[in-house]
């Protein structure tokens, strides 16, 4: 994942700590590489060259490295045995290079942030603590950093297709890895309007547009048609302000008062309060970076189960309001009159695996009372396949979900959670 | 990235960690975290020791952060760095000395030993933060020699510097790196 070099001569070995007076060419370990002979080696002995001392000086450098012709390193070496300024030198940095050593490509683990964290908290109660309600958000955009910090260049022009299920079918738009950040960083930002911070990072409301005006897809497609058409299509110059906005969202819940959870954050069609934002930001941050290690061929592990305990009960807490939306839309059968508050007809939502649980979703109106005495269907499937139905990544019909009672409650269901999805 | 970090940013960093700002932490940590696991990897060669010693020194950070002091320490990125390389040394020589004792050592030339390894390691993480913190232009040199075994013609061209360029940045670069072998061992636990 990150760039490899090859190299044969090791960490330290290779080059002799103490030149010789004479350096025999075949002496030169393995440079220069073979096939590709450094410029003036080809030919029998020539006449030795005569340098200045300031250039022969200047050559220990390379001298040291080996990277010089092999006229050059004769000449060096000859004045090494007259000039003892120079002697000490050439000794000093031939040590050095042995200082030199290929970077050892260890990913940090990401789940060593959580332990030092705790470990440090434990030693020392923060003042000013992170709402714990902000937590699955800055785990998860701490894992996906994580990610982005060992992409290659090349790695952030990967095509990527984000996927959603639009409320009929499956949807996908193409873009690639640096566009699905983009994509993060525009739908942060109406977390960050809400909060009253919106510049910098986010894209600028168009022209009779309200601060925070616009939908995830309007913010995002805003924030792409800023990108130059003519240049180089982004790379990691994305993640810093994306990054940067994580931070100062973080920062700023962190400080905000009580009333903080509850403030509304508009998503142009709809609202949700701030502390669910987060679980929602946190849950799309975590898709997302499953699309990017998709598209790079990494690996990349599902959230910690409280955090996917919290996302899942989010989307079951948005189901009946979903299952309602398709009502009106004529989308879903009709329901039972049921009064606000009272128990209706209810599935029962099992989930199971890491951050499972059950859930009883009132399936009649958003007011009714999802309770297990009015159960009429059961649904058991596994805590990530879920998540990604919810995220439109899981056709309906396909989901591996066991099934026991009424089909169309069912049915119904399992296409209002896939339509809590967008892109 | 992480390289150019401006006073200002410290400072504040170091104001945010007094007042005991838990978001603060975890922004130290995403920017450091990598600094301080792979110096202490490099000097310890265990990736489970390394998380220790990353664990030990955010926890020191955030304990005493006003334990930095921006005029004797540099930046907070240098800062942050020698407090890993002396944490990591101290363990290195604690485990190293009980693995002698396990093995029953422990002599005069056991104790020299032990002194030459972990001289070399701290050597060489002052050597790797040198090599990370130096100029750009004398990494890439240095990196186009070393790494892609380049001569220095061809490193020229690369760079698009002329061939005097080339050899005065490769002679800098590596004077630089000489610097790691200088200075003292400073193995103090945190």
């Amino acid at each position: 994942m990150s760039g490899g070099y090859e190299d044969e001569r090791g960490m330290a070995g290779g080059a002799p700590r103490i030149p010789g007076p004479r350096w025999a060419a075949d002496d030169h370990g393995v440079l220069p590489p073979e096939g590709e002979p450094a410029a003036g080696t080809e030919g029998s002995p020539t006449a030795p060259l005569v340098l200045t001392h300031r250039v022969l000086q200047s050559l220990l450098g390379a001298w040291a490295l080996s990277v010089c012709s092999a006229e050059e390193t004769d000449a060096v070496e000859e004045h090494l045995t007259a000039c003892a300024p120079c002697a000490e030198e050439a000794l000093r940095l031939r040590d050095a290079v042995g200082l030199l050593h290929h970077e050892v490509a260890l990913d940090l683990d990401p789940l060593l942030r959580s332990r030092v964290l705790e470990n440090c908290l434990g030693r020392r109660p923060p003042t000013i603590p992170v709402p714990d309600w902000a937590g699955p958000y800055d785990a998860e955009t701490a894992r996906l950093d994580a990610l982005l910090r060992d992409l290659g260049e090349g790695e952030w022009h990967a095509p990527v297709e984000l996927r959603w299920f639009d409320g009929l079918r499956p949807a996908s738009r193409p873009t690639t890895v640096a566009g699905v950040i983009g994509h993060l960083t525009a739908v942060d930002g109406l977390v960050a309007s809400a909060l009253g911070l919106d510049r910098g990072a986010g894209p600028r409301p168009g022209p009779g547009q309200g601060p925070g005006a616009g939908t995830p897809l309007e913010r995002t497609e805003a924030l792409w048609s800023g990108w130059p058409e003519d240049g180089p299509p982004p790379t990691r110059a994305v993640r810093g302000p994306w990054r940067e906005q994580v931070h100062t969202l973080l920062r700023t819940v962190s400080f905000a008062g009580r009333g903080a959870p509850e403030l509304a954050v508009s998503y142009g069609g709809f609202a949700l309060p701030l502390r669910d934002s987060l679980l929602d930001r946190a849950f799309e941050c975590w898709v997302h970076a499953e699309d990017i290690a998709d598209a790079v061929d990494y690996r990349y592990e599902p959230p910690s189960g409280a955090h996917l305990h919290d996302m899942i009960d989010l989307a079951a807490r948005m189901l009946p309001a979903a299952l309602a939306e398709r009502r009106r839309a004529g989308l879903a059968a009709p329901g039972a009159l049921a009064e606000a508050g009272a128990p209706g007809r209810t599935l029962h939502l099992e989930i199971e695996g890491a951050g499972g649980g059950d859930w009883y979703i009132a399936l009649d109106s958003p007011a009714a009372l999802g309770t297990p005495d009015r159960k009429i269907a059961q649904v058991a499937l596994d805590g990530v396949e879920f998540c990604r139905l919810v995220a439109g990544h899981v056709e309906p019909e396909e989901a591996a979900a066991g099934q026991d009672g009424d089909r169309a409650a069912i049915r119904d269901t399992l296409l209002a959670a896939a339509s809590l999805s967008r892109m | 990235m992480a390289k150019d970090t401006p006073p200002r940013w410290d400072r504040r960093m170091q104001q945010r960690l007094s007042r005991g700002e838990a978001a603060a932490l975890g922004e130290l940590y995403d920017r450091f975290a990598s600094l301080v696991h792979s110096t202490a990897y490099r000097v310890l060669d265990d990736e489970e020791a390394a998380d220790r010693v990353t664990r030990e020194v955010f926890g020191y950070v955030w304990e005493n952060p006003d334990a930095y002091e921006p005029r004797r320490d540099g930046s907070m990125r240098s800062w942050i760095a020698k407090l890993t390389r002396r944490q990591a040394v101290h363990r290195l020589r604690q485990a190293e000395t009980r693995a002698q004792l396990e093995r029953g050592g422990g002599g005069a030339e056991d104790a020299e030993e032990l002194e030459r390894k972990v001289r070399r390691a701290a050597v060489s993480a002052r050597a790797d933060f040198i090599v990370r913190s130096m100029p750009t232009p004398l990494r890439l040199a240095l990196e186009s020699a070393y790494l892609q075994r380049r001569d220095y013609r061809q490193t020229a061209a690369e760079l698009g510097v002329t061939e005097d360029e080339a050899r005065r940045r490769l002679r800098l670069g590596l004077q630089l790196l000489a610097t790691a072998n200088t200075g003292p061992l400073d193995g103090r636990a945190l």
